[in-house]
């Protein structure tokens, strides 16, 4: 994508990206989580500062900005994955079903079944096809053999790899391409149900055949997921979100819905990001 | 643009300079690898000396009576089997109970206790006995199971043999635990698992292959161990399965048969020597392929 294009297309206020058509259906449904005053600390190192944002329900929330600007650091806020590490801790409020999330009370194990995670790399367990899923709802569910069977199937469909895997579910995962891989993560995760799923780069270790996947898988879950998503392509963003927040130093600088942050940036950073100019 | 013409990269490059600079370096080379070289070959020439002498006088002195004849006074045609018996209970009872005490250990260090004092004390201690001489392991099984317990008994050569695998145990464990990336881990508890599960539905099955080669290289270490086993269960000539009774092994009987003045008990020596170095290749092989088949 040549910079030319996209100061042109930032500038002109046309619909289009850098050749990328962002979506135009400017309206956002109510906040699924809504996150309030939240800072974020690695030790004394402040990595989110006082951020306000809401994940509007079963839409794709977009978040860009240069590496180290803590867009991936808010997402691992909003399954408390940084529990995990001692000498992480956040502050402020991450409210969802009337609950703060980042409050000690919280069940981790529950609310990890009703946020899910997809990441960077793929991360398939070293086991079968099927058992990578069933673990997953063997967690939380008793389900019978053919309960389980049918699940499997359904969350497999949705994830795009049903075709290519039926015959071989009793094969080790580790065997599937980078892209299967990933579309089987997605598949683990959604196989839990739950209500919000996180996507931290999932497609920038894939080609971009399993990318275009990926993308239209996002496109494809938001009738059912909350969902937000981490991204370094801003194409993609455009692609995938309904509403876009740009990071820069540990704030949110924007957020708007996606046509419109695009072609219309009202904060001088992010004009200067989105043309290319930083990050 | 700005930079380039503002700095000058100092004085011109010297062809005579470089090509000095590049002759002394190629000596310093020829130098560094003559000694590389002879280092390497002196190495195997001892290791094939002793590899030849063994498999030349251990197959000399090989039999079936090795295996079907328990040890008896020279001269009268005995073998090995008691031995043979002996080393194999002990070895393998010492493993099974020391490997899956070294293995919650590792796994506790991996885990639980990356950074903690309590985790760095358990692994220092552990690296210690872990070089132990392992007649130090002997003599403390000596005080602590055999003076009180009136007498040298298998339990006690056990013992010894098992505390020698639970550091061995507890390293390779560990380390095959911190090989996990940090992802597949997140990506467990994403799911919502509880940590316990993540570690052994996950973890150990992600490092089973690494910890197996552990325990088998822990294996062929006690198995060849004759000092720990002097103090505790000393020895016996006759048949013997009996664990609370003073039991056979092959280092200890190749360590009386090789100091003898008789002909036919050192040739059995040689022979059990060979029995050993064989079985001890044959773990490490299939260690080794074990490893290289990992994930």
């Amino acid at each position: 994508m040549s910079l030319s294009t996209e100061t042109k297309g930032a500038t002109s206020g046309a619909q289009s990206f850098g050749g990328m058509q962002a979506r135009s259906d400017a309206a956002l449904n109510d906040a699924r989580i809504a996150i309030s005053n939240l800072d974020f600390f690695y030790a004394d190192n402040r990595a989110l500062k006082a951020i306000n944002l809401n994940l509007p329900d079963r839409q794709v929330t977009g978040m860009i900005g240069p590496s180290g600007c803590g867009k991936s650091t808010l997402l691992r806020v909003l399954n408390r994955m940084y529990s995990l590490y001692p000498g992480q801790r956040a502050t402020g409020e991450v409210m969802m079903d009337g609950e703060n999330i980042i409050s000690d009370s919280v069940d981790l194990n529950a609310l990890r079944a009703k946020i899910g995670m997809v990441f960077q790399k793929p991360t398939p367990f070293p086991m079968t096809i099927y058992e990578n899923i069933a673990f997953g709802i063997r967690l939380h569910e008793n389900l019978s053999k053919s309960e389980m069977g049918e699940r499997i199937e359904w969350a497999l469909t949705r994830a795009a790899l049903w075709n290519e895997v039926k015959d071989r579910l009793d094969r080790s995962a580790l065997g599937l391409s980078g892209g299967q891989q990933q579309r089987l993560c997605i598949a683990r995760s959604i196989a839990v149900r739950p209500e919000v799923i996180l996507f931290d780069e999932p497609t920038s270790a894939l080609d971009p055949i399993s990318t275009l996947k990926i993308e239209e898988l996002i496109d494809e879950l938001k009738r059912d997921f909350t969902i937000a998503i981490v991204t370094h392509n801003m194409q993609q963003a455009a692609r995938c979100a309904d509403q876009v927040a740009f990071f820069y130093l540990g704030e949110l600088i924007e957020v708007a819905p996606a046509a419109q942050l695009f072609t219309a940036p009202k904060h001088p950073k992010t004009q200067e990001y989105i043309t290319g100019r930083f990050g | 643009m700005a930079l380039s013409s503002m700095m000058s990269p100092g004085p011109r490059k010297d062809a005579a300079v470089a090509a000095r600079l590049g002759a002394k370096r190629k000596r310093a080379d020829i130098i560094i690898r003559t000694l590389c070289i002879l280092a390497t070959v002196l190495g195997l020439v001892l290791l094939a000396s002793i590899l030849a002498t063994l498999f030349y006088r251990g197959i000399e002195a090989m039999s079936l009576r090795v295996f079907t004849h328990v040890t008896a006074p020279p001269g009268s045609e005995g073998g090995l089997l008691n031995a043979i018996v002996g080393s194999l209970i002990q070895s393998l009872l010492g493993t099974a109970i020391g490997t899956p005490i070294g293995m919650l250990v590792g796994t506790y260090l991996a885990e639980y206790a990356k950074d903690s004092w309590l985790g760095n004390a358990v692994r220092f201690v552990s690296d210690i006995l872990l070089s132990a001489p392992s007649i130090l392991i002997g003599l403390f099984v000596y005080q602590i199971l055999v003076l009180p317990f009136g007498g040298f008994s298998g339990w006690a050569g056990v013992a010894a043999l098992a505390i020698i695998v639970i550091p061995i145990v507890v390293r390779t464990t560990e380390d095959m635990l911190q090989l996990i990336p940090n992802t597949l881990r997140e990506a467990v508890m994403g799911l919502g698992a509880p940590k316990w599960k993540m570690i052994t539905l996950i973890c150990w099955r992600s490092a089973i292959a690494g910890i197996v080669t552990g325990v088998l290289l822990a294996v062929a270490r006690v198995a060849g161990e004759t000092a720990p086993l002097l103090f505790t269960s000393l020895g016996n000539n006759a048949w013997s399965t009996d664990l609370s009774k003073p039991m056979s092994s092959l280092p200890v009987t190749i360590y009386s048969f090789a100091g003898s003045p008789f002909e036919d008990w050192i040739a059995l020596a040689w022979a059990g020597a060979l029995i050993i170095t064989l079985g001890v290749l044959a773990l490490n092989i299939v260690a080794r392929t074990l490893l290289r088949s990992r994930i």
